[in-house]
């Protein structure tokens, strides 16, 4: 659990909002296919989010852009229906294109 | 990468291509560091006058050493863990700019001194920093109110810096101007915030900017102590930073709802070595360990 999570105590006595809300990032990395997700934070509005998402996950040079969305906004699957999701796709080995020949210039294929 | 890396940047293959040809197995992350002063000759300029080109990277350095000290000092009490991050970033953002600054008065003031030697072996009295910056945190709102003046002045000045005659003052400027804007940005959003936030929080927002503005007015005279032949020409000199740093003040604090207001200036001058109490302890704190342990390195 975080710091945020369980709202700390400022110097001034009075306590943290506890109530901003979760918020996920994703950084796409300076040559990075894509956006990655990196982790979470909390933040009041989605500016905000962005900022924080600055300061905590590219401060090692690592993003050229960054995403953020309120965790609420994420429909995920869930663990009761893993099998019927991924089971299916287990033993279908010939959907894979591996009869191709690929150029020698196409990079991460 | 040529002259089409920055239309390249953003194209998922062609960043692809590129390769990673450096060798560095962990590409995706962290890497591409770069040293701002790479290849910039060393060597003052003859039109450059030494004495005075110390002066002003030592003061600069010393508003940046203090105000790196003070952000370093919300860490583990700041309100939120995300906001004790980005002070903590700031500060060393600020940090690396007194190093930098330092590094290049030791080369021209003719002492040949380190950067540690101007940062742990110096009396409050031989530090030139403003008033402003040492300051006691107080609470959020005086804190980042004086990242706001602060940031503000200090970006009016460094971008102007940035074309200056001495290769290597220029280079530390046009480095430093990214990271100020970023500073700015980070305490405008949080004035108006704060101004425009609760009653609460306006009324702390208020109490802060009554409590520094007597500081104000000793940033911009500095400019002019800071820069003597160096910024001449009236479009870049003294007056045009005055002009940026309250401007961009005054549209900042409208969005807030709030004002700079008008108080007698403060009797420091720290440009001449004339400090608040509040210097001595602070200097104390930050020069202990390595008076302690004088030869030690890290």
């Amino acid at each position: 659990m975080s710091d945020a999570q369980i709202g700390r105590n400022g110097d001034n006595g009075t306590p943290s909002k506890g109530d901003w809300p979760l918020y996920e990032v994703f950084v796409r990395g300076k040559r990075g296919l894509n956006h990655v997700h990196v982790g979470s934070l909390h933040a009041a509005d989605d500016t905000m989010a962005l900022t924080h998402a600055r300061d905590l996950y590219t401060r090692r040079n690592e993003g050229v852009s960054i995403w953020v969305v309120r965790s609420s906004h994420i429909a995920a699957s869930t663990r009761d229906e893993k099998d019927p999701f991924f089971a299916p796709s287990a033993d279908k080995v010939y959907r894979h294109p591996t009869f191709y020949d690929i150029p020698d210039d196409v990079p991460h294929i | 990468m040529s002259s089409t890396e920055a239309a390249d940047d953003d194209h998922v293959y062609l960043s692809l291509a590129e390769g990673h040809d450096d060798g560095d197995a962990r590409w995706a992350f962290g890497t591409g560091f770069s040293d701002p002063l790479h290849g910039v000759d060393t060597a003052v300029p003859d039109a450059v006058d030494g004495s005075a080109l110390a002066a002003v990277c030592l003061a600069l350095g010393d508003d940046a050493l203090v105000a790196s000290q003070r952000l370093a000092e919300w860490c583990t009490r700041a309100p939120e863990l995300e906001e004790e991050v980005a002070l903590a970033n700031i500060g060393l953002d600020l940090l690396g700019q007194a190093r930098m600054l330092y590094a290049r008065c030791g080369q021209v003031d003719g002492t040949d001194r380190r950067e540690d030697a101007y940062a742990y072996f110096r009396a409050p009295a031989d530090f030139r920093n403003v008033a402003l910056v040492e300051l006691p945190n107080g609470d959020f709102a005086l804190s980042i109110a004086r990242l706001l003046i602060l940031s503000t002045w200090r970006l009016a000045l460094l971008s102007r810096l940035a074309g200056t005659s001495d290769p290597v003052l220029a280079a530390i400027a046009a480095k430093a101007v990214p990271e100020l804007t970023y500073h700015r940005q980070y305490a405008a959003d949080w004035v108006v915030r704060l101004g425009d936030g609760t009653e609460e929080s306006h009324r702390r927002m208020r109490a802060a900017l009554r409590e520094l503005a007597p500081y104000v007015e000793e940033l911009l005279t500095a400019t002019g102590d800071t820069v003597p032949g160096i910024l001449a020409a009236p479009d870049t000199g003294t007056e045009a930073v005055r002009e940026e740093t309250l401007g961009v003040l005054r549209q900042v604090l409208a969005a807030a709802g709030l004002d700079l207001p008008e108080r007698p200036a403060a009797p420091y001058r720290g440009r001449g070595g004339e400090h608040t109490e509040h210097l001595a302890p602070l200097l104390e704190e930050l020069q202990s360990v390595a008076r302690e342990h004088p030869e030690a390195t890290w």
